[in-house]
């Protein structure tokens, strides 16, 4: 389990703005046409210390980010590098002075080897112009051994987990002498076990005098970890302290902004047990992810599907949507037998998915809002005629603009230019214009701050209670909690067990969790 | 490694077919057939070679065969207009900077103004076709100079047979040679090689650790333009003239055989080995169709297939490779 750190944070206990450490930025601004993006943020970096930055999407963060690392000129104040001040930083310049981001995608090259990938900043920096395979081998075990990890440097990267990959990631930035590792969101695609060796790892360079920049929305994991915390909002810095500071409510009401008395309200009462149920599967079988799963999912309930990952939940989701082949079983709706080999299928039946990774397929990102949200119903009601309803599509997104309050000044701009959480309410949004009965969401709040996230889990809860049949894949153990009237958990292949009603807590499921793995 | 497995079963596939040609046609084996069969495979080559690099970066380039008739046929011309004696250096060396000079135009689209590399060559071979026909001339130069066709008689390995008849191998395939060894350490050895692959491995990744892509892929272009002239000058001294018409068409061929040749069209991947048994592999399967009376425009239906079938596996590996990671059967907990 995660251990709160009880060291203080060197040279910053204290509440407040500190712009004192070795990096610090100082009143930087930063406006992007109207929007201030930061507001005059001051914040310093010590060594040895990790330091969260939380924030809902929008807040400034990413901005402040990409400041600290070259990528964007401030308009204003100043970065401050072992007393050297600088105007702005460029992208190698921030490099040099050991400022390293993470990003999400690690930025990695899948087709080289994990030496390569180690050594090639390096080298590209050095201005070399040879390269031998041979000689990079021992400079990449000494990196990853400082991480305290065993990998074979020759290893193509993309075939590596993507713990691995994140871990490739962080040894090629101390390579290059990281003094502050900055990174961004670096737990979305980790299990909970990959978690908690990512932060032994991070406390480990901590002890090594790295300054560590968290970025994150999981309050959860900021409490964990932090040595301090920075929070953001509308590009300004609201609150500030050491991790002993703060408490969960204290961390969501600087988050939002307003007093949340909890994260995550109780769970909807349960409906009334209904004679047939709304979805029934049957021994359902796809390839080697799947493997005879079973389970019965009542009008207007929502059933979390937990498990570890790998063990079949997307491939499940994407079975039922027609993604997949259904090698066996029997998909029932409504006591009817219905045959899914295409997505088309599965909407005809009354099936909606939101898939897991919005950006890539979900949503399509160049396009308008409003041809987002109609995007579906076209194909599932297919009209006799041919050509497209446009008043009825306008009429449509409006609606769903305004039922989902989504902000954006009219539905006509791409959809890439909203946030996470819209985007994610632009996908719901979609797939209840089309009559869905039952709704399939695959992790559906991950990537998504804490105030989109309560507005989406408010929604889905009022969905449930009209009658809306819902399977809630979920790796956050609160939002089930939270939301699910049983929960299943599936575990190589299969459903082999569930929760229900007041059986279902965080503890009873990671326990369980925790057994399988 | 995939790659070697890969190359061995090019080979394989090589020795098979001329297993299979000899039994119908014996002569297919003699010296002096296999001599002609290295020859014919120069040019090809050369050309494969620098789509081999673009391919690796992620990039196309289709405007190669008219940079190489382009090159080919302006530096003839140069070379008769000023009445060169010997030209043979000369003309190496007008080609490979006219061919780069034309890479160049290309750089400029793709690399400044990050234009995509399939749209930009697609112009650029037809604004080079056109000028070349429209500028320069459309007539064939027969009357080489002089050191061209001193070139084109040079062989390696020369002797007499039985029959009479002097056989030799080309000195061209020295030049196939040179440029082989030079892309292969290029792309395996030095830190611009590896930039290559990383820039086709993830573009985005490649400039946030200081690759600077802009130069890079101006560089990639301008070698392909000067391998593609040089190509070009070689075609004319095999060929002993200068005919504007040829080289364009062949480029399917040629990406056929590199991409016959492993390397993977979306970017990242690529072998110097490879690569030239995918030409070696097309060229003796071109020529020995015609050995066998096969007639000529099957040989686009080959080629065709084999861009398509090479790419729907590599389409198929990449996916296999990216596989959702709820794909894989359970996996226990990772390493602690």
């Amino acid at each position: 389990m995660a251990v709160r750190p009880s060291t203080p944070a060197p040279g910053d206990g204290l509440p407040g703005p500190s712009e004192t450490g070795f990096i610090a930025i100082r009143d930087a601004v930063k406006s992007f046409g109207a929007v201030r993006a930061l507001d005059g943020v001051s914040l310093g970096f010590a060594p040895g210390q990790i330091r969260c930055l939380a924030g809902e999407n929008g807040c400034g963060k990413s901005t402040l980010i990409k400041v600290l690392s070259g990528v964007l000129r401030p308009d204003a104040g100043r970065i401050t590098i072992d007393g050297v001040p600088y105007q702005r930083l460029r992208p190698l310049q921030a490099i040099r002075l050991g400022i390293q981001v993470i990003y999400q995608d690690f930025a990695l090259f899948p087709n080289l080897s994990v030496a390569e990938n180690l050594a090639l900043p390096g080298l590209i920096e050095a201005r070399r112009f040879q390269l031998r395979p041979a000689a990079l081998r021992p400079a990449a075990e000494a990196a990853l051994a400082r991480l305290g990890v065993r990998l074979d440097p020759e290893r193509r990267v993309g075939e590596l987990s993507v713990a691995h990959q994140q871990l490739v990631a962080i040894a090629r930035a101390l390579r290059q002498q990281a003094r502050l590792l900055i990174l961004d969101e670096p737990t979305t695609a980790l299990t909970h076990h990959e978690v908690q060796s990512l932060f032994a790892t991070l406390r480990d360079l901590r002890c090594q005098g790295v300054s560590v920049l968290l970025v994150t929305h999981k309050t959860r994991e900021v409490l964990a970890i932090a040595d301090a915390i920075t929070v953001m909002r509308n590009g300004r810095i609201v609150a500030q302290g050491s991790g002993a500071d703060f408490d969960a409510d204290a961390l969501a009401s600087a988050l939002t902004g307003s007093e949340v008395g909890r994260t995550l309200p109780a769970p909807a009462p349960i409906p009334a047990p209904a004679a047939e149920p709304r979805l029934e599967t049957g021994g359902l079988c796809s390839g080697a992810a799947v493997r005879d799963a079973s389970l019965r999912l009542a009008p207007g309930e929502i059933l979390g599907l937990a498990g570890l990952l790998g063990a079949g939940r997307t491939a499940l989701a994407s079975a039922l949507f027609g993604l997949r082949r259904i090698d066996s079983g029997e998909v029932r709706i409504d006591g009817a037998p219905v045959a899914i080999e295409a997505p088309g299928d599965a909407i005809q039946a009354g099936l909606a998915y939101v898939p897991e990774d919005r950006l890539s397929e979900g949503l399509f990102l160049p396009r308008s809002i409003e041809h987002n949200l109609a995007v579906a119903s076209l194909s599932a009601r297919r009209p006799r005629r041919a050509t497209l309803d446009r008043r009825g599509m306008r009429r449509l997104a409006d609606d769903a603009v305004a039922a989902f309050g989504i902000r954006t000044p009219s539905v006509l701009p791409p959809v890439h230019t909203l946030s996470g959480g819209n985007q994610q309410k632009v996908l719901l949004a979609r797939w209840l214009a089309t009559d869905a009965r039952v709704l399939i969401l695959n992790r559906p709040t991950a990537g998504v701050d804490i105030g989109a996230r309560e507005d989406i889990h408010a929604r889905m809860r009022r969905l449930a209670a009209g009658g809306l049949s819902v399977l809630l894949i979920s790796d956050e153990l609160p939002e089930l909690v939270a939301l699910a009237h049983r929960v299943a958990v599936m575990h190589r292949g299969r459903i082999a067990g569930e929760l229900a009603g007041d059986a279902v807590t965080e503890a009873a499921l990671a326990a369980w969790l925790d057994r399988l793995a | 490694m995939k790659h070697c497995r890969h190359e061995l079963v090019l080979a394989g596939a090589w020795l098979a077919l001329a297993a299979g040609i000899s039994l119908v046609n014996p002569a297919f084996l003699s010296l002096a057939n296999l001599f002609d069969l290295l020859k014919a495979g120069v040019v090809t080559g050369i050309l494969a070679l620098a789509v081999l690099i673009v391919l690796v970066s992620g990039g196309i380039d289709i405007s190669f065969t008219a940079i190489a008739a382009f090159a080919m046929y302006a530096s003839c011309r140069v070379l008769v207009a000023a009445g060169s004696t010997d030209g043979a250096v000369a003309g190496m060396l007008l080609a490979t900077a006219i061919g780069a000079g034309l890479g160049m135009v290309n750089a400029l689209f793709i690399g400044a103004l990050r234009l995509p590399t399939l749209i930009v060559t697609l112009g650029t071979a037809g604004l080079f076709r056109g000028c070349l026909l429209a500028f320069v001339g459309t007539g064939i130069i027969n009357n080489l100079p002089a050191g061209l066709i001193r070139l084109s008689r040079w062989q390696l390995f020369r002797q007499t047979s039985a029959g009479g008849e002097t056989i030799g191998l080309s000195a061209a395939v020295l030049a196939l040679a040179a440029v082989a060894v030079g892309v292969a350490v290029l792309l395996q050895r030095t830190v611009t090689g590896r930039s290559i692959h990383a820039l086709g491995g993830s573009a985005g990744a490649a400039e946030r650790i200081g690759i600077r892509t802009v130069r890079l892929q101006c560089f990639i272009y301008t070698v392909v333009g000067a391998l593609a002239g040089l190509a070009g000058i070689l075609h004319a001294i095999t060929m002993r003239n200068a005919n504007p018409f040829d080289l364009v068409g062949a480029e399917l061929t040629v990406i056929a055989a590199v991409v016959l040749g492993g390397a993977d069209v979306f970017g990242g991947r690529g072998t110097v080995t490879g690569t030239l048994l995918g030409v070696f592999l097309l060229v003796t399967l071109n020529n020995s169709l015609i050995l066998l009376g096969v007639p000529t425009y099957w040989q686009r239906v080959w080629i065709g297939a084999i861009i398509l079938i090479s790419v729907a596996v590599s389409a198929r590996n990449r996916r296999a490779a990216a596989s959702p990671r709820e794909e894989a059967p359970a996996i226990g907990t990772p390493s602690q």
